[in-house]
């Protein structure tokens, strides 16, 4: 019992919650889903920034850098995933960002889904899904930062 | 990245090595405390101010519409924004980037939110720990914006340079409830939302309440803002330059700086000191053998707990 490190060692699960970012890009203005699963993850523990609407790909990986975040989710219902993707990557590859976990969310029509893992979204949740589903798709993804 | 990447990127002012090191600080390991140490020597450069007040102030707006103005000057900025946690999953909803988007696209700016982490004592860490690293990165304004009322608020205004204290008009009981100690620590006083009905009213109780407060060489001005709109804010900007100057003046006494490094050191150990005892909670029989002690009555409360604190301070 004598040092600091003991000392802080014991609260690991305080201090140490997973960061979500979570984002809507394009146009479509509908952010209910994205409120929805952003209070699921707070409400299992997880710190979650939440953008609002209408944000470009380059503000999605600006605010991911300045966050230090594990993981990314996407929201969209506009159809315009196979074009905003890549470029959401691109963006966090410019910014040398390779330790996130991106997943989905939104209308993405089954036949876009292996493309949209192709382009690094891991994780794809569809209309109706449980969210306990993403919660632990998240816990069990997130990249560490130690 | 490694520790050593993450420091020297960091004083070369990388915006993915300060955002690593922050997240360092932020979990309080052994690796964020060795960036803090290191880069100390390169601190003191950025001007910190705190913006307090309570929840619905418009303290997120005002910090938005104060790191545009500081933009429009030439200066880079560096915003830390702290956010509750949840009590009871202990997760956090993080919504300041939703009133500064136009922030993001700048690069001059580096805003990071961050989550108050519960009754943990760390805060005033975490924060100015963050401001620290901001300021080491080359920032030129960091800027702290806290979640609401209470010790934290003190403990950050502690560590700043320069304390914002943001009232509302019409918070008639928010103005009373300020004169325990919080008058005492904020050096600019702001109405916000001074568009709407009372804000004259609330600039004379705030007058009212300064004539009695304790304050050193420099008298609070009270401003009034309307940070939606960005009214008044170029002033309110001018006088946080002016108590920068001040600070730099011999105006300000050494006793004064002293006890600004006092507060500091004070809250800083405090936190530590929480700490320990939140670990000793968890993990020690010695406290669970005090328990049984005092709940069967063999033993009073008092001397259970000084046996506790001096645990404590033994390790």
């Amino acid at each position: 019992m004598t040092s600091e490190k003991q000392s802080t060692s014991n609260t690991p699960a305080e201090r140490k919650p997973i960061r979500v970012l979570i984002a809507k890009p394009g146009l479509d203005g509908h952010d209910r889903g994205a409120k929805v699963v952003a209070r699921a993850l707070r409400d299992s523990g997880m710190e979650v920034i939440y953008t609002g609407i209408r944000q470009t790909p380059q503000m999605i990986a600006e605010a991911a850098l300045q966050e230090d975040v594990q993981v990314i989710g996407i929201s969209i219902l506009s159809g315009a995933h196979l074009g905003l993707f890549p470029r959401i990557v691109d963006e966090l590859n410019i910014r040398d960002i390779d330790d996130v976990l991106l997943f989905a969310g939104g209308i993405i029509p089954d036949e876009d889904i292996p493309a949209v893992k192709d382009i690094g979204f891991l994780g794809i949740f569809g209309p109706g899904t449980d969210t306990r589903d993403i919660i632990e798709f998240v816990r069990n993804n997130a990249p560490s930062r130690d | 990245m490694e520790l050593e990447t993450i420091i020297k990127g960091l004083r070369n002012g990388d915006r993915r090595s300060l955002a690593r090191a922050i997240t360092k600080v932020e979990s309080d390991s052994a690796d964020g405390r060795e960036i803090l140490r290191q880069i100390y020597a390169q601190t003191g450069r950025a001007h910190t101010i705190g913006i307090t007040g309570s929840a619905g102030a418009g303290k997120s707006t005002l910090v938005g519409a104060l790191a545009r103005e500081q933009r429009r000057r030439g200066k880079t900025v560096g915003i830390v924004a702290v956010d509750p946690s949840s009590p009871f999953s202990h997760g956090a909803i993080l919504g300041d980037r939703i009133r500064m988007q136009d922030l993001t696209s700048d690069d001059g700016v580096f805003l990071r939110s961050m989550a108050s982490r519960g009754n943990l004592g760390g805060l005033s860490e975490m924060a100015t720990g963050a401001a620290d690293l901001m300021d080491a990165a080359g920032l030129d304004i960091v800027l702290i914006e806290t979640v609401g009322a209470g010790q934290d608020e003190v403990e950050v205004a502690t560590a700043a340079q320069t304390t914002v204290l943001v009232a509302n008009p019409g918070a008639g009981d928010e103005v009373q409830s300020m004169k325990a100690g919080l008058m005492e620590i904020a050096q600019i006083m702001v109405v916000n939302k001074a568009d709407l009905a009372g804000a004259d009213t609330a600039i004379a109780q705030l007058k009212t309440l300064l004539a009695i407060a304790d304050h050193g060489s420099w008298v609070p001005p009270i401003l009034k803002t309307i940070a939606k709109t960005g009214e008044g804010i170029d002033v309110l900007a001018d006088e946080i330059h002016k108590h920068f100057d001040h600070m730099r003046s011999d105006k300000y006494s050494g006793d004064e700086r002293r006890n600004h490094v006092r507060g500091q050191i004070m809250d800083l150990t405090r936190a530590i000191l929480q700490r320990r005892l939140i670990a000793l909670a968890a993990n020690d029989s010695a406290l669970e053998n005090l328990i049984e002690q005092v709940a069967e009555r063999r033993r009073d409360p008092r001397s259970a707990a000084l046996e506790l604190a001096d645990i404590i301070s033994q390790q």
